[in-house]
């Protein structure tokens, strides 16, 4: 019995993995769309709009299963066409970081979108008139003012994705839920392990929030707040 | 690509089921789910301290953890408890625990009523201190300045936020597949996948119809918007 609560146990670190490999994709595609969207050059602005509306229409689950299961299909007969006789077989990780980063960018991008908006228009004005580049002015003035800006809507992107996570076990990862499933399967008492992850699932979230409220406070030191 | 076999009658009717039982799932369990978190709602913001705590927990458990983990608890969990075990086969209503849809939407129900509880008590702690004071001004009980200030004031503020809920929620059904024997949009596609093995065609069409059913649902709550919440919206001219 116990030696299933600790292959639950192990298999959390794959959680935290696939949520940390995700959130990494889905900061880099936030960026690249909070960019585009801002940038004003109509071809990126429709892209980056179509991507997020998209996203948001489709459920996660459906679009894991149309990059695993379509992406083994497409990736093989690709290689068929090239002439080889190899097979790919699509890493359920793999899969699972890229279908849950790509989801998450669009909300990122949203968040990460509104946090430069937020940003006072005379500051960029101010860093040019400085002679900085543009990199350099997103580098010194952007950047800094954008982690406390995007930090209440990053805390509840992470949140749900982390909850995510549990979808990547019906492509076959390894992970929390997985292995409950299965202990429960073979010990027919599913309500214990399945409370378990659970509670292994309230673990993360919970230490998530007083780490990202934590990094709220220092990044919002100094800001002045209205008071009635 | 090989759309026809999408196209085919059997497997359109496939489509056809999968799509009444997840509209069907959706908005029983976003019917049950208002009630429950109305209940809730006033609960968090009513002034008896340990109802206060344990909505407050119960909330804080439901948003903090995966609804596929809920789902199979209820599923799965629920029917090894010797308790229930006693009652499902003649006992109603514990009888329904042997139901696949009745799990899901039991489910579902819990967990929308989580979120859209937090949300709803937000707005009733939002609303206009003046507004209150208005009332109880005018001799209204504490009854009375819920029933006929705060609340219909509070669930047009909270609209914006609950057509989001409600638009997660319907995604939210395709966990309904991870039931055995409950065919939803998202089942339907994954039989269409094994039988012929065509996972582009199969999941592109699932994803189409969530896509149209989304943006369905996005623009009646945009028109529900303008109309409770027109007295709400920026000065036109």
């Amino acid at each position: 019995m116990s030696a299933y609560y600790t292959a639950i146990l192990q298999g959390s670190v794959l959680t935290v993995g696939v949520s940390l490999c995700a959130l990494l994709v889905s900061i880099v595609l936030g960026l690249a769309g909070a960019a585009a969207k801002l940038s004003g050059r109509s071809v990126l602005v429709a892209l980056a709009t179509f991507y997020t509306t998209i996203i948001r229409g489709i459920p996660e689950l459906v679009l894991m299963l149309l990059i695993f299961y379509g992406g083994t299909i497409g990736a093989n007969n690709f290689l068929e066409w090239m002439g080889s006789e190899a097979t790919v077989d699509i890493n359920p990780f793999v899969a699972g970081v890229l279908t849950i980063g790509f989801i998450y960018g669009a909300y990122m991008t949203e968040t990460f979108r509104g946090a430069m908006l937020s940003i006072p228009k005379g500051q960029m004005e101010a860093a040019v008139s400085f002679g900085m580049g543009r990199m350099q002015a997103f580098m010194r003035i952007t950047a800094p003012q954008m982690v406390r800006y995007a930090l209440p809507g990053f805390t509840n992107n992470w949140l749900v994705l982390i909850k995510a996570t549990a979808l990547v076990s019906l492509i076959g990862l390894q992970e929390m839920t997985y292995l409950a499933k299965q202990a429960s399967a073979a010990t027919r008492s599913p309500f214990e392990f399945f409370l378990f992850t659970a509670a292994l699932f309230l673990i993360y979230t919970t230490v998530s929030l007083v780490v990202l409220r934590r990094l709220n406070a220092r990044y919002s030191l100094g800001t002045k707040r209205g008071t009635l | 690509m090989n759309w026809a076999v999408i196209f085919e009658p059997q497997n359109l009717a496939l489509f056809g089921t999968g799509i009444v039982t997840t509209l069907g799932l959706l908005f029983s369990s976003l019917t049950v789910g208002a009630v429950l978190a109305l209940a809730f709602a006033l609960l968090l913001t009513g002034p008896w301290a340990p109802l206060r705590w344990i909505v407050g927990a119960y909330t804080y458990v439901i948003r903090g953890t995966p609804l596929l983990i809920q789902v199979y608890l209820i599923y799965y969990g629920l029917g090894q408890l010797e308790w229930i075990q006693a009652r499902w086969n003649d006992v109603w209503p514990w009888t329904h625990f042997k139901e696949p849809f009745f799990c899901a939407l039991l489910a579902f129900s819990l967990n929308t009523a989580g979120y859209t509880a937090e949300m709803l008590a937000g707005a009733i702690r939002e609303t206009n201190a003046g507004e209150i004071e208005a009332a109880q001004s005018f001799g209204m009980s504490r009854f009375q300045v819920m029933l006929r200030i705060v609340l219909p004031s509070a669930m047009r503020r909270t609209l914006p936020a609950y057509s989001n809920e409600v638009v997660m929620m319907l995604q939210s059904t395709s966990l309904a597949s991870a039931v055995p024997s409950l065919m939803d949009v998202t089942g339907a596609a994954s039989r269409i996948y094994s039988d012929y093995y065509l996972p582009f065609e199969a999941y592109l069409a699932a994803a189409g119809i969530y896509l149209i059913a989304s943006f369905a649902l996005i623009g009646m709550f945009k028109y529900s918007e303008s109309r409770w919440l027109a007295y709400l919206a920026p000065r036109k001219h």
